[in-house]
């Protein structure tokens, strides 16, 4: 079975945000970028299910060549080869259009993606992409699986758990509790280096949005230490002084 | 004509609905209609009329919940209603159909909002961006726009209509997918939804010690959370895990016991109003997030606030 896994780039966890050029831009000075965490266990899930199940598994990224050495990380961790999809990643709807003309050019019998992204949190690109395909889209999952032709999959749903089978092809979103992400091995690194990442273009899409400034969270007031002795004190503020509780 | 989305939870409306109509209907500067799949229990669409809704597609005919099917449903819904502009609440399923709907009715798409339009120029948005750490203004630049927004983010705003409701009978469509089974926590509060969640983490030790823990949510009507340590360790089920790779919350009253404060854990809370933080290390980053702080341990601490919230 061939599977897709959709890879977006982002700063690393610890990273802290700041913006610059008048709070128009995200400050990439000094960031570390990673593959993004959700992405990374689908990336996993879907060696996982190649190794049970044969097949082969290609790696889509939307982004220009500063993208490249991440992408090999994910050739170095066990994908068979890489798309580079030559082009600023706009936003989710930019970016579903981009992998959904890769899909129908090469075929897949299963595409993954992240539940979102870590930087820009649309979470949208698994069910555009399900839309764009007519194919079922499955968001969420926490446990992925290949049996009789079918894919099973248990998700996340507003306060519960699902489960759920889909026909295939199908595209699914990886979240957390999916499998542990898998450190590259040296040997992984070097046969990174010769694995095929090809570069396409982008084609064009009608604009749906354009990201105009950027803000900061507010920063706090200094903090009101209540006496650990007295603590019972707190629910007592919260409740007559801050109002926040009945 | 703007719309909503309102998701129906087993027959019931949510506060999340219920804040998607008054957004609406403030943006539409008048009501709105709704849309829905499957019949509401008596007296729910009167709380959509409370805040704005003066008519309520209701789409019969549709089984379990299929993202595919059910967005194609609501597309001709929209089609039908005339809806150029869509509110619906960020939950699960809105992330499963409103992409979905976005393309079948061409769209621009703007998930995480969290607050009203500016229109004063088009069509832009307040969006959270990095996972809490920033925010974005977006400008949708389709004529066709759906808006999903925070729970939590805006108020509810009355607005008093009479309802009109419609039935749609939803063509029979064959699902791609199948539901094997579904369990819900019964009786719990859904974290995103929350006004007030009380989180833990490595400072309690132990899986063991999480009754104290949910004795005081219970006390104050809140959700329970935790650090990414103790989803990690199995202490407790990921879907608690809240942080930058976990759920982004944004409660009325945040309270954090035994958690340090990494920047990736303040990320996914640092937009709740009030936060307290509880540990017993002064150092702690929490203290530096915080409106409220006791430098303490929480096997001290917990117990007085406990008793504190029951003598009311």
């Amino acid at each position: 079975m061939k599977i897709l896994v959709c890879m977006s780039v982002v700063p690393d966890t610890t990273t802290k945000i700041t913006f610059t050029e008048n709070n128009t831009q995200f400050n990439t000075q000094g960031v570390q970028f990673i593959i993004n965490p959700y992405d990374e266990l689908s990336l996993t899930k879907a060696l996982e299910l190649t190794e049970k199940n044969g097949g082969s598994v290609t790696v889509a990224t939307v982004g220009l060549a500063d993208a490249d050495a991440v992408i090999r990380k994910a050739l170095a961790i066990g994908a068979n080869d890489a798309i580079r999809i030559n082009a600023e990643a706009k936003d989710g709807q930019f970016v579903a259009e981009q992998i959904a003309a890769i899909v129908k050019a090469n075929g897949y019998d299963m595409v993954l993606t992240g539940r979102e992204s870590i930087d820009y949190n649309g979470g949208q690109v698994c069910s555009l992409l399900g839309a764009m395909l007519s194919w079922p889209s499955v968001n969420v999952c926490t446990q992925m699986d290949i049996q009789d032709g079918k894919a099973i999959f248990e998700r996340d749903i507003d306060g519960g758990r699902q489960s759920i089978s889909s026909s295939l092809p199908v595209v699914a979103s990886a979240q957390k509790d999916l499998c542990e992400p898998r450190i590259p091995n040296m040997k992984g690194i070097m046969a990174a280096r010769t694995k095929p990442l090809q570069v396409v273009e982008a084609i064009s899409v009608e604009n749906n949005s354009t990201y105009s400034l950027f803000e900061s969270p507010q920063a706090k007031q200094a903090v009101r230490l209540i006496d650990a002795g007295q603590a019972g004190q707190l629910i007592d503020i919260l409740r007559n002084e801050a109002k926040i509780i009945a | 004509m703007t719309g909503i989305y309102a998701e129906n939870s087993e027959g019931i409306f949510k506060k999340s609905v219920l804040e998607a109509a008054s957004y609406a209907s403030k943006i539409q500067n008048g009501p709105v209609t709704a849309i829905c799949v499957g019949k509401p229990n008596d007296g729910e669409s009167e709380k959509l009329a409370k805040y704005g809704v003066n008519k309520l597609i209701v789409i019969d005919g549709l089984n379990a919940f299929d993202a595919q099917v059910y967005s194609e449903a609501v597309t001709k819904a929209i089609a039908h209603a005339g809806i150029n502009t869509l509110v619906i609440a960020n939950t699960y399923e809105a992330k499963s159909i409103a992409p979905r709907i976005a393309v079948g009715m061409n769209a621009s798409l703007a998930t995480n909002v969290i607050a009203y339009p500016d229109m004063s120029n088009g069509f832009t948005v307040k969006r959270g961006v990095f996972s809490g750490k920033g925010f974005a203004y977006v400008k949708l630049e389709k004529t066709n726009k759906i808006v999903a927004i925070t729970p939590n983010s805006t108020e509810l705003i009355e607005n008093n209509q009479s309802i009109a409701i419609e039935n749609m009978v939803a063509e029979q469509s064959n699902s791609s997918t199948q539901i094997i089974s579904t369990s819900k926590a019964a009786g719990k509060i859904p974290l995103t939804e929350a006004e007030v969640v009380v989180s833990a983490g490595r400072g309690m030790k132990g899986p063991e010690n999480w009754g104290m823990v949910e004795e005081l949510a219970d006390l104050l009507g809140a959700a329970t959370a935790c650090s990414k340590p103790v989803s990690d360790m199995g202490w407790r089920p990921h879907g608690e895990h809240v942080g930058q790779t976990g759920i982004t919350i944004k409660p009325n009253l945040y309270i954090a016991i035994g958690i340090s404060g990494a920047i990736q854990h303040l990320a996914g809370v640092s937009s709740s109003k009030v936060i307290v933080a509880i540990n017993k290390d002064p150092e702690a980053p929490f203290f530096k997030a915080a409106d409220y702080g006791i430098v303490g341990d929480a096997f001290e601490v917990l117990p007085q606030l406990i008793q504190a919230a029951k003598n009311h």
